[in-house]
């Protein structure tokens, strides 16, 4: 047997033990009655205590209270979404839910496919008439904090940190610049990015870089928006003696003391509501959006920040909050100001 | 001034530096014994793992250290069975050693703690303060002396050179790469142990990011010679402080430079570097030719 026989043998053999760990990996479990859901999450994962851990928790939570057979899977990468959804549709089950910006396109083909399968689609639109689709008013939740990054900073400098240099944090970013100008107009808010591949949200020797280089130039509130990336920044405002915000999950318990406030996106309402709606039969398809008005995005007070946060720091967020909500404060939102260029 | 320039340049280059540093040298003594060596960031990546649950579970750094230079070795000796027991081409078994290092902290994390991929922090008293920055000399200069100025240094490249002569005066090539490929597993190993305990105070999923990679552009870059070699992680380090520093500074009229720009920057730095400074790279002569 010559070297190129044996070399395309081994290689094989190793691309079928990766393809049956991959499938033992997928299809064990996931064997009741009851109602099934497939949840679908990106590659940073269930514990990245932020984005995806919250549509986590969500799941979990309605497996408790409503009872169901809940099957999680995350994507070792972008291109991996398209056939982890279509596993779960083709072992029929009710409903897959697929979280992140990334999983658009794959959504879409699924659900041309499988039309009587219904999804639902976290943080785009799909436009399809089988796919509930869940986005959420970043730009209102970061305005908030934003008040409240400037509320805390004698400076008037303010710092973000996104991870991948993307639409949706540049969103963050708008909605969190204008918060902080609204509050204290002279403020200056300095911006940086990990990267422009996805990378970025996996990076936090990198990140922590970034924000003890905005540190030291005298920024005193860093908010990140950057996946698992945001621990670094939390590690850089603990050795600093400075403050971060966290965002999509509460994060405030990881640094406490350290992290001012969490601007949350309650993925796990609105995953949990769908679930129910779906258990229900009343789920609707079709674009839905989660603003400060329902809550669906807020800023977080606990007991691990509920020194830093003062009574008359929450009063004037909420009088913010209901601005927003009158339609008399308009944040300024990056996609809508990116269609009019 | 002069401290300024140092708290806000040349410390950050060193330090986001040192794990490409480790990696390099790492990767620059097995190749040197004629085995190529694209496992780096698979090392890294359990070093790091492994690094961040012995410090979390025993609240010392220092310990961690020697997990991640021990499964980095033992990693690296899966390589070694595989490529010099049974002569294994030298990129697939490398692309092999990568796949399974991405799944294995996945795997075991879930088994320990429950999390797919991410372990719980580590408390900030049992991170380094400045403990790998003093190993990281040390290496250098064991590693220069060591390459330059002993009997080891001279035979281990000789078996990446010139493997007929080691034989006819007595002593095993195959040895010699063993103990090549061990150095890169520890090494790298180390380097990973820097990112988890370190650099930040937790294992992520994945978090190697690509520095096994750019690890072995550094030994390239550097002709496989210990000095150019760091210098040329010096480089990269510093072509990534650069872009991180840069972003959002005005640097001349109203508004800073786009951030796309700057980020192009290392790449960039990289190209022109590699084009016209460094002239012609040489590999050893006998790297991944098998005997």
């Amino acid at each position: 047997m010559d070297m190129k026989n044996t070399r395309c043998w081994r290689i094989g053999v190793a691309a079928w033990v990766i393809i049956a760990g991959a499938g033992v990996a997928l299809f064990s479990g996931a064997e009741a009655a009851d109602l099934r859901v497939g949840l679908v999450l990106e590659r940073s994962g269930k514990d990245d205590k932020s984005f995806n851990a919250s549509a986590y928790q969500g799941l979990k939570r309605a497996e408790k209270e409503l009872g169901l057979t809940t099957k999680t899977v995350e994507a070792p990468d972008n291109s991996a979404y398209e056939s982890l959804q279509r596993a779960f549709a083709e072992k029929k089950f009710d409903l897959i839910i697929a979280v992140g910006f990334h999983q658009l396109e794959a959504v879409k083909n699924n659900a041309a496919r499988f039309p009587n399968q219904k999804f639902l689609l976290i943080d785009e639109d799909a436009k399809a008439p089988n796919v509930r689709s869940v986005m959420f008013e970043e730009h209102e939740g970061s305005y908030l904090v934003g008040a409240l990054a400037a509320l805390h900073t004698k400076s008037g400098k303010v710092g973000f940190i996104g991870g991948m240099d993307v639409p949706l944090i540049r969103r963050f970013e708008m909605g969190f610049a204008a918060g902080v100008k609204k509050i204290n107009p002279k403020a200056e808010v300095t911006a940086n990015y990990l990267g422009v591949t996805g990378d970025a949200w996996n990076n936090p020797p990198k990140a922590k870089e970034l924000a003890l280089d905005q540190y030291n130039r005298g920024i005193e509130v860093i908010f990140v928006a950057a996946g698992n990336s945001g621990l670094g920044v939390f590690d850089a405002a603990a050795e600093k003696n400075k403050l971060a915000i966290g965002v999509d999950s509460n994060q405030d318990w990881i640094k406490p003391g350290y992290i001012l406030t969490s601007m949350m996106k309650r993925v796990d309402e609105a995953v949990f509501d769908s679930i129910r709606m779906f258990k229900e039969g009343k789920f609707e398809t079709g674009l839905v959006r989660y603003g400060v008005k329902s809550k669906g995005v807020d800023y977080s007070v606990d007991e691990h920040n509920a020194k830093l946060v003062a009574e008359s720091d929450k009063k004037q967020l909420e009088a913010l909050r209901a601005q927003i909500i009158s339609g008399q404060i308009k944040v300024p939102d990056y996609y809508l100001v990116q269609k009019k260029k | 001034m002069i401290e300024e320039f140092f708290s806000n340049w040349i410390l950050p280059t060193v330090r986001v530096s040192a794990p490409l540093v480790f990696a390099a040298l790492g990767g620059m003594w097995c190749e040197r014994s004629g085995v190529i060596q694209i496992g780096l960031e698979g090392f890294m990546l359990v070093g790091a793992f492994f690094a961040a649950v012995t410090t979390h579970y025993f609240s010392n750094p220092y310990l961690g250290l020697v997990a991640a230079a021990l499964s980095g070795l033992a990693l690296s000796w899966i390589y070694g069975v595989s490529v010099l027991r049974f002569r294994a081409n030298q990129i697939v078994a490398g692309t092999a050693i990568n796949l399974f290092a991405l799944g294995v902290p996945p795997f075991l994390s879930k088994v320990w703690f429950d999390s797919t991929g991410n372990t719980p922090p580590i408390p900030g008293e049992a991170q380094f303060r400045f403990t790998p920055l003093v190993l990281m000399g040390v290496s250098i200069l064991l590693s220069v002396f060591v390459f330059s100025s002993t009997r080891f240094g001279l035979r281990l490249r000789f078996a990446g050179e010139h493997p007929e002569a080691l034989k006819s005066a007595g002593v095993s090539v195959e040895w010699k790469r063993w103990q090549g490929i061990a150095l890169s597993g520890i090494l790298a190993g180390i380097g990973g142990a820097t990112l988890s305990t370190y650099l930040s105070s937790s294992f992520t999923r994945n978090m190697s990011a690509g520095r096994g990679f750019i690890a072995l552009a550094a030994v390239i870059l550097g002709k496989w010679k210990p000095v150019p070699t760091v210098l040329a992680c010096l480089l990269f380090g510093f072509t990534d402080q650069v872009q991180i520093r840069l972003q959002g500074v005005v640097l001349w009229g109203e508004s800073p430079v786009p951030v796309q720009w700057i980020q192009i920057l290392p790449y960039l730095i990289t190209l022109l570097v590699l084009t016209f400074a460094v002239g012609r790279s040489r590999a050893p002569r006998r790297l991944g030719v098998v005997e």
